[in-house]
């Protein structure tokens, strides 16, 4: 471990524990799936699945880093870049209020929080999406981290992943959320020429521009169980073709049949199978 | 002729003239000065709408029914097209062409989404939706030119990608995600030109390019207004104010730095003119290809990347 970005962190410029949700027992967990209670302690301990029905409760950057990082030891990166209402633009609400909103209930700059850290002694560089920032929802900050993330993969020689969470491009930055997409797929070339393993976790849901740039461009592209993936969301399909749809349809297993996955992986067996897939890739 | 709902006083005018000549044919009377004070009221009428024009407006130009498509241009600016087909995995799309030809005398490869021009054709184009088969034959095309050293020409005129169950069983996603990841490395001059819609992955999917460039009355941004204020504002009747916002024309594409480069229109948009319009266009990709020439490769995918990396606006603290 000599690298700069350890070190650093272990004068403690920047360590996550503080950030860290609590998780008192005693506070009930009912799952929305199959409604079974469980306590959040308990939760929190299955890596927020389900106990009974393997339900994969959201989680953000924060609960991923924890599940992922040895020792939740990780530097999170490029957090002084913050969205910016350029456009003005105004719908029910201006931009400029709903980033602050959100901003205010979330804790968070934007929708992508990129860490650097290690998975069973083995460095890597991961941006995750926040699907509670505005739903998740790719606008320049979330591309910005991403191509500061693969420069910093790059510059160090390190495995990238992107933890996918989203409803897709942030229409309040127009143009610009679409253009992300051409830059995010840009800077993974870079990448993928520097021969560095680029790992995309697709998880519920990965919709939208996110699933037609970077979340389809993996090495391998994995996913959460009974995780959304499409392109187009199902409500925007329905009304197109005017029939209900199949059942199953865009899950997880439907992907995978239709040959778009490496595989689907639970989460409580995520950090493993990452570990062993990162010793296959540098080894 | 079809008017869009802004040109009524030019419809009223022509409809004068219209009145004034079937009077003259019955009548004998010679009615040529009235006519020539309507024509020249015609072009000062139709210079003042067309320099005044609102973002939905030129959403509504961007998809007037007369409006060359890719094939009207394909025969005004080239010669020997041959028509290439099929994805060579499961089927040819009809929404999205694609094929040799020549330029000027310069072999390129020309690839476009293709919207119909009746209603039966409509339905068979697809209204210019692709599917990923679609997007996966104009990357076997772009593969084939780039194998043989000749620049690729996109022209984007799309409503968005397919919507539908199939396509997603087949990949859209991937398929437009593929597309951008191998167009930011080909080694041949690309230009892509909006001559129509851009909207969304769909018109980004052929987007990638040295030149991204805009027909001036055309729109590109991540959704159509319509859709855009169905989802933001929760009723369908705000296009008008969901296309100002978005800031989608030529010229605030073009002030972003987004799109390279605005091609002006005949006045009376497009259609009004569509043979001025391609020769426009021609001698635009003749000039644009020249100058790409110039660049050897490894800079011009270098200054691709530089292009797109450097999109998207924020603030970094410190
Ligand atoms: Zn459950």
């Amino acid at each position: 471990m000599s690298s700069t970005w350890f070190r650093r962190m272990k004068k403690g410029i920047l360590t996550s524990t503080d950030e860290k949700l609590e998780a008192p027992d005693g506070i009930w967990h009912k799952c929305p799936e199959c409604k079974a209670t469980s306590t959040v302690k308990e939760l929190h301990d299955n890596a927020y699945v389900c106990l009974k029905c393997n339900y994969h409760n959201r989680i953000n950057a924060v609960e991923y880093f924890e599940l992922l990082f040895d020792n939740n030891e990780y530097e999170a990166l490029f957090e002084n870049i913050k969205p910016r209402d350029m456009l003005g633009f105004l719908d029910l609400k201006p931009y400029d209020a709903r980033l602050k909103d959100a901003q205010r209930t979330t804790g968070l700059t934007d929708a992508m929080t990129v860490g650097v850290g290690t998975i069973n002694n083995q460095e890597i560089v991961i941006a995750c999406m926040n699907f509670n920032f505005i739903g998740g929802s790719m606008g320049s900050v979330v591309g910005e981290k991403i191509a500061r993330g693969i420069d910093f993969a790059i510059l160090h020689k390190m495995p990238f992943m992107i933890i996918s969470k989203s409803g897709g491009a942030r229409m309040m930055e127009s143009a610009f959320s679409l253009m992300q997409m051409a830059k995010t797929s840009a800077k993974l070339t870079q990448l993928a020429k520097a021969r560095l393993p680029y790992i995309s976790l697709m998880t519920d849901p990965t919709t939208g521009g996110v699933t037609a740039s970077y979340a389809m461009l993996g090495d391998i592209n994995i996913a959460e169980p009974k995780a959304l993936i499409g392109f187009a969301g199902p409500r925007v399909i329905k009304e197109t073709i005017k029939k209900d749809l199949p059942a199953g349809f865009q899950r997880s297993d439907f992907l995978l049949e239709h040959g778009f996955l490496d595989f689907i992986v639970d989460r409580t067996n995520l950090k493993y199978k990452l570990s062993q897939v990162l010793e296959w890739f540098v080894k | 002729m079809q008017f869009l709902d802004f040109e009524k006083p030019l419809e009223d005018l022509y409809a004068q003239i219209n009145k004034l000549k079937d009077m003259s044919s019955k009548n004998q009377v010679d009615v040529s000065n009235s006519i020539r004070e309507l024509e020249s009221a015609i072009e000062t009428t139709r210079t003042n709408i067309y320099s005044n024009l609102t973002p939905w407006q030129k959403v509504q130009l961007s998809r007037h029914p007369e409006r060359p498509y890719t094939l009207y241009y394909i025969e005004k600016m080239f010669t020997g097209f041959n028509e290439l087909y099929g994805d060579r995995q499961v089927k040819d799309d009809k929404a999205m062409i694609g094929g040799m030809a020549m330029l000027n005398g310069m072999p390129v490869m020309i690839i476009g989404q293709q919207k119909g021009i009746n209603t039966k054709m409509r339905q068979m184009r697809n209204f210019g939706m692709a599917n990923p088969e679609g997007y996966r034959k104009a990357l076997r095309l772009m593969k084939i030119a780039e194998k043989f050293n000749h620049p690729i020409i996109t022209l984007i005129d799309t409503p968005g990608a397919y919507p539908g169950i199939e396509a997603e069983e087949r990949g859209q996603g991937e398929a437009i995600a593929r597309n951008l990841f191998e167009m930011v490395n080909l080694r041949v001059p690309v230009i892509c030109v909006v001559i129509g819609e851009g909207a969304s992955g769909g018109a980004l999917g052929i987007g990638i390019g040295d030149r991204v460039c805009m027909l001036e009355n055309t729109w590109y941004t991540v959704i159509s207004p319509e859709s855009c204020s169905s989802i933001l504002w929760r009723s369908w009747s705000f296009k008008e104010k969901a296309a100002e916002q978005l800031k989608l024309t030529s010229e605030n594409m073009s002030s972003f730095g987004l799109v390279d480069e605005v091609i002006p229109e005949p006045v009376g948009g497009a259609h009004s003119n569509p043979e001025g319009m391609a020769t426009t266009l021609k001698a635009f990709l003749i000039k644009t290809i020249g100058e790409l020439n110039k660049i050897d490769p490894d800079t011009r995918i270098e200054q691709r990347i530089e292009k797109f990396s450097k999109m998207g606006f924020y603030e970094e603290a410190e």
